[in-house]
């Protein structure tokens, strides 16, 4: 395992009598981003919650930067966390806080920095996803694109390691699907820093991703570089990136 | 399920009830316990803590004296009409004081609170829960039970005594009001009576429920709320569970406590 920061070993995972992850193997490299594909529903965001401990596999081990957290207690496990930054898929933004607060919160809670220094730091975060003053709007006085740059602007406050984006694009107007897409690349970039997305955005995931894996069926069936998923020979895998209802996915 | 003879339906379904009592009582004492345990690590969550207190407590001031006002002024009503039978009407004083102290302040308040402020902390939790909120702190390494659900917990313990001696209060002055000016019971012995007959392990014994009611109801509320599954209609769903099942558990409790405190 040369220099991978993020190892699932063959990780199982079944709620109630639906086994949804059935033995995932995936690697994630070092500093680049990684775009999971799938289909609605398939248990992309179960791995993603097993790489930050929010989920615990039935079997198999996650191995986040050498360590696996698997067996971890809440203490070292919080440890782990804060190598990581996650924008969830509604953002998850506190609506008691305002936006300002939210991206905030990670500093109060983590660092002993001054009030000012936060509020440069939150200022300095809302411009980087080109929202600058928005400090004091609420939650739900933002449109949902605005909501999860906020929430990316509260992922990358404390300058994490690793990235995770549950599903950044759905439910936005291609504009926006493209912004933000944009932003991911333009974060992974400045900062250097691994990402993980989840989508089913095809046309977004080649924009962004250095390496692509394919989820099927709870099996990780095709990983490689955009092109390698391109070119791929296995009919499920084309299927999926044509958006063809004809083939050996049942569509409905 | 029914996988036995018909007869048997009625036996599945008495030994479901059965465990799902028994997992929910299990789980919530964990979630009693864990808040216990966080209670006493930082960090102490201070301003969540006195957040909360003014939740529950000042911002329950306007229900708590409403309703203490008029149970005290019924019961005056009540216990006049019940004591002129026999020409005891000089007790009216002290029945609504006891009363209030040992059994309605309480109860009452209790039962106002899990309306108003348990079902806010099972509504908020539970929304918390449905976006992701409460999966954001894991992620940002922050534990949900110490910065939701201890602060909830125990405002609620702090904060019903407090209401209970307010309602207590106001509601003798109710029955001063009806008992005295209204139906002309002679003053000083109106007093006297509660003075002769409230001793203050009436009051303290009353306050030592309020404090119980008061963890059940905040406890039940955050229970349910952060156990929510189901989106809208989830949060839902937990609200009225939480309001029926504190209510429930007041109302038994209640019972128990007095028997074994009296």
């Amino acid at each position: 395992m040369a220099d991978n920061i993020i190892e699932l070993i063959d990780v199982h995972k079944s709620f109630k009598d639906q086994h949804v992850l059935q033995g995932i193997n995936l690697q994630v490299p070092r500093g680049q981003t990684t775009v999971i594909i799938g289909r609605s529903g398939g248990g992309k965001s179960v791995i993603l919650k097993h790489m930050i401990g929010l989920l615990k596999p039935d079997s198999g081990q996650v191995v986040v930067a050498g360590q696996d957290i698997t067996g971890m207690d809440d203490h070292q496990l919080n440890q782990v966390r804060k190598r990581f930054g996650m924008l969830f898929q509604e953002a998850a933004l506190f609506d008691s806080m305002d936006s300002g607060e939210n991206v905030a919160f990670p500093l109060r809670e983590h660092t002993k920095k001054t009030h000012a220094e936060i509020q440069r730091i939150v200022a300095d975060k809302l411009r980087m996803v080109g929202l600058p003053g928005v400090e004091r709007k609420l939650p739900s006085q933002l449109s949902g694109g605005m909501r999860k740059r906020v929430g990316l602007a509260r992922a990358i406050a404390l300058e994490p390691e690793i990235i995770l984006y549950d599903e950044p694009t759905t439910g936005l107007d291609p504009i926006m699907c493209d912004a933000i897409n944009r932003l991911i690349a333009d974060t992974q970039a400045r900062l250097g820093v691994t990402s993980v997305v989840i989508s089913h955005d095809i046309a977004g995931a080649y924009q962004i991703a250095h390496r692509m894996a394919m989820l099927y069926e709870g099996r990780i069936i095709a990983t490689g570089t955009p092109d390698d998923i391109k070119n791929s020979s296995d009919p499920v895998v084309q299927q999926f990136i044509q958006g063809k209802q004809e083939g050996p996915i049942e569509g409905i | 399920m029914s996988s036995g003879p018909r007869w048997s339906r009625p036996l599945e379904l008495v030994g479901q009830w059965g465990l799902r009592v028994l997992v929910e009582t299990g789980r919530l004492g964990l979630l009693l316990f864990q808040s216990l345990v966080w209670m006493f690590r930082p960090p102490f969550r201070a301003k969540q803590i006195f957040k909360q207190m003014e939740f529950v407590g000042v911002k329950s001031l306007n229900v708590t004296v409403l309703t203490g006002f008029f149970v005290g002024a019924v019961f005056a009503l009540q216990s006049y009409y019940g004591f002129s039978l026999f020409g005891a009407e000089t007790l009216v004083g002290s029945t609504v004081a006891l009363a209030l102290t040992r059994e309605l302040g309480p109860v009452v308040t209790a039962l106002m609170i899990a309306g108003r402020a348990g079902s806010a902390m099972a509504a908020e939790l539970g929304t918390m829960r449905v976006t992701e909120q409460i999966d954001a702190l894991y992620v940002m390494a922050v534990n949900p039970v110490q910065y939701l659900v201890m602060p909830r917990i125990l405002a609620g313990v702090i904060m019903l005594p407090v209401l209970v001696i307010i309602a207590d209060f106001v509601g003798i002055v109710a029955g001063y009001i009806v008992g005295v000016i209204l139906l002309g019971i002679n003053s000083g012995i109106f007093i006297a009576k509660i003075v002769e007959y409230v001793d203050f392990s009436d009051i303290s014994m009353g306050l030592i429920k309020a404090a119980f009611f008061g963890l059940t109801l905040s406890l039940v509320g955050c229970y349910k709320g952060f156990y929510t599954v189901g989106g809208a209609e989830g949060v839902g769903r937990s609200t009225t569970e939480a309001v029926v099942m504190s209510s429930v558990l007041i109302l038994i409790s209640d019972y128990f406590l007095t028997a074994v405190m009296f």
